[in-house]
């Protein structure tokens, strides 16, 4: 029987440690929306989405309620839409309109985010997914809650350079049009490559469609536990560090689900994976920073920190996955500068560049997260970095991703403020000297040579 | 069996047992134990209970303890035992 010590120390979790399930993310399919006329098509989309997902919020809360557990959002993904509007998408606009009723719907059913705005051209782009692509900084800035994400590249087909090169020009757009809001539009799109199918996390989910038609995916978080942990543990050799963080992510990752398990059950929608992940926010103790430093650096950024961040996001995974039945998604330590205080504190110290988090990315989850950078920087030198993150997906046969905001307007010594979850951050400096020539060169890098295992 | 538990946590003081305990019966909820701790200066109660005979829905019983709690000055909760169950045992 549960002892009270126990009882203890997972409320402690709870109220003093941040601990949290991040996100129960609902995947829909939307294949079953298409049309070839738009019109139709929007109708479909946001009668499905209300009838698969119109109890998702309600039922998230009574569980929070019920088990004590807070559950921070509550999310959709859908089928890249890429592929749902081709039929009657002819220009740009059109996918703008999908856009449109995708907000509409998200408001309606009481979800902060909805992904899938997305198009995946690991290899080359279809007439459709240039529109979508090309229709992706308008949606952003006439929407609220929708996320957009281009995957453009994977280890099984190397990288698409042109939908590379498009990218930086899009990213620098989506900045534009909204710049008013401190271009808030590229917090909400992502550039990836080998993206996942089952991702629960935002900006990047989507449902792909190796996917059934609906599907219960759920993020869990807990930097905080797992720094408290630490702390009781100071200057512990290398196995009791890693036993104790994988202790840690296996308590974590049980409750995440418990969580699923029972959405799953009262939704009547199959569980579909737990994301192991590490996500910070911005709130005091809620850092990966912190656990970094608690590992015994001086700020994330310092020599040792791969190693480090490396060795954190291997326990989490170890402990995780005895936790769960499925894992899946990005599974690891996120490593967004505007969402964990200790990231920012890092930066703002001189201790972090963009240079370091590219290192840091080859081991950790994702990739560059939400970083602010100077609002001059070219649309070639956007490419570059996005071709540089997908080149490291690439040969580690990892998920990287790219979610940089070129802030309009301003400059290194400024700072941005994004609000809630998405935090703030100091605008940090780009190398400046120019890749437009490589970036330039038309169609795709070939697949690497470990990518041929048949 | 429905089992949850109730955590009580805050300044030990007079008839916290006592309304507790009311509150439940009141509400059709049996008590099947209780240990109590002093940690930190702060009185932990825990007690298991069985909410299949409860009156009211689970969420609803959760308030109104909470509610009982505060006018002692305490923190009280209820939740659903699995997730100290799944938390702390394989």
């Amino acid at each position: 029987m549960i002892n009270l010590k126990e009882v203890i120390e997972t409320n402690k979790m709870i109220q003093d440690e941040n601990l949290d399930v991040r996100t129960i993310t609902m995947g829909v399919s939307l294949l079953d929306c298409a049309d070839s006329n738009l019109e139709s098509c929007c109708a479909n989309i946001y009668a499905k989405l209300l009838r698969c997902a119109g109890r998702l919020v309600k039922t998230g809360e009574e569980i929070s309620r019920e088990f004590g557990i807070p559950i921070v959002n509550k999310r959709v993904s859908i089928t890249p839409a890429a592929l749902v509007g081709a039929s009657c998408c002819r220009r740009p606009e059109d996918y703008v309109e999908i856009a449109r009723t995708l907000d509409r719907a998200a408001r309606e059913l009481g979800v902060n985010f909805l992904g899938g705005f997305s198009a995946v051209v690991s290899k080359g782009m279809t007439p459709s997914d240039e529109l979508l692509i090309r229709s992706i900084p308008e949606a952003l800035a006439v929407t609220e809650r929708v996320c957009a994400s281009v995957n453009v590249g994977s280890t099984k087909t190397g990288i698409d350079m042109d939908a590379v090169r498009l990218m930086g020009e899009i990213v620098k757009d989506a900045a534009e049009r909204t710049k008013d809001r401190d271009s808030f539009g590229c917090a909400k799109l992502v550039v990836l490559c080998n993206a996942p199918d089952d991702n629960p996390f935002m900006a990047g989910a989507f449902h792909g469609v190796s996917e059934g038609d609906a599907v219960i995916n759920v993020g869990v978080s807990g930097p905080g536990v797992v720094k408290y942990a630490l702390s009781l543990i100071p200057g512990a050799d290398f196995e009791t560090l890693c036993e104790t963080i994988k202790r840690t992510a296996f308590k974590i990752t049980r409750v995440g689900q418990l969580v699923a398990q029972e959405a799953s059950r009262r939704l009547g929608v199959p569980f579909g994976i737990i994301d192991l992940s590490l996500a910070p926010t911005p709130a005091v103790g809620d850092s990966v920073a912190d656990i970094l430093k608690e590992i015994g650096l001086a700020h994330p950024g310092a020599p040792g920190t791969t190693a480090a961040l490396a060795l954190l996001n291997d326990q989490v995974k170890k402990g995780g996955v005895m936790a769960s039945s499925y894992v899946g998604g990005l599974s690891g330590a996120f490593i967004p500068v505007s969402e964990d205080q200790g990231m920012i504190d890092a930066v703002e110290a001189g201790a972090l560049t963009i240079e370091k988090l590219e290192a840091m990315t080859c081991v950790c989850s994702v990739g560059l997260d939400m970083i602010a950078i100077p609002g001059d920087t070219s649309a070639a030198t956007i490419s570059g970095i996005i071709a540089d993150e997908a080149a490291i997906g690439m040969v580690n046969q990892k998920t990287t991703a790219v979610r940089i905001i070129p802030v309009v307007g301003k400059g290194v010594g400024d700072s941005v403020e994004f609000g809630g979850l998405l935090g703030h951050a100091p605008i940090m400096p780009v190398n400046g000297f120019d890749c437009s020539r490589f970036v330039g060169r038309k169609g795709r890098i070939p697949a690497p040579i470990h990518s041929f295992k048949n | 069996m429905k089992k949850a538990i109730i955590t009580v946590v805050g300044k030990d003081t007079v008839g916290i047992l006592a309304k507790t305990c009311t509150y439940l019966a009141e509400n059709g909820i049996n008590i099947l134990d209780i240990s109590q701790t002093v940690v930190q200066d702060y009185f932990n109660m825990m007690m298991i209970v069985d909410m299949s005979g409860a009156s009211r829905p689970f969420g609803d019983i959760a308030e109104g303890l909470a509610k009982v709690g505060e006018s002692l000055g305490l923190q009280a909760k209820c939740q659903k035992e699995e997730i100290f169950e799944k938390m702390h045992r394989i």
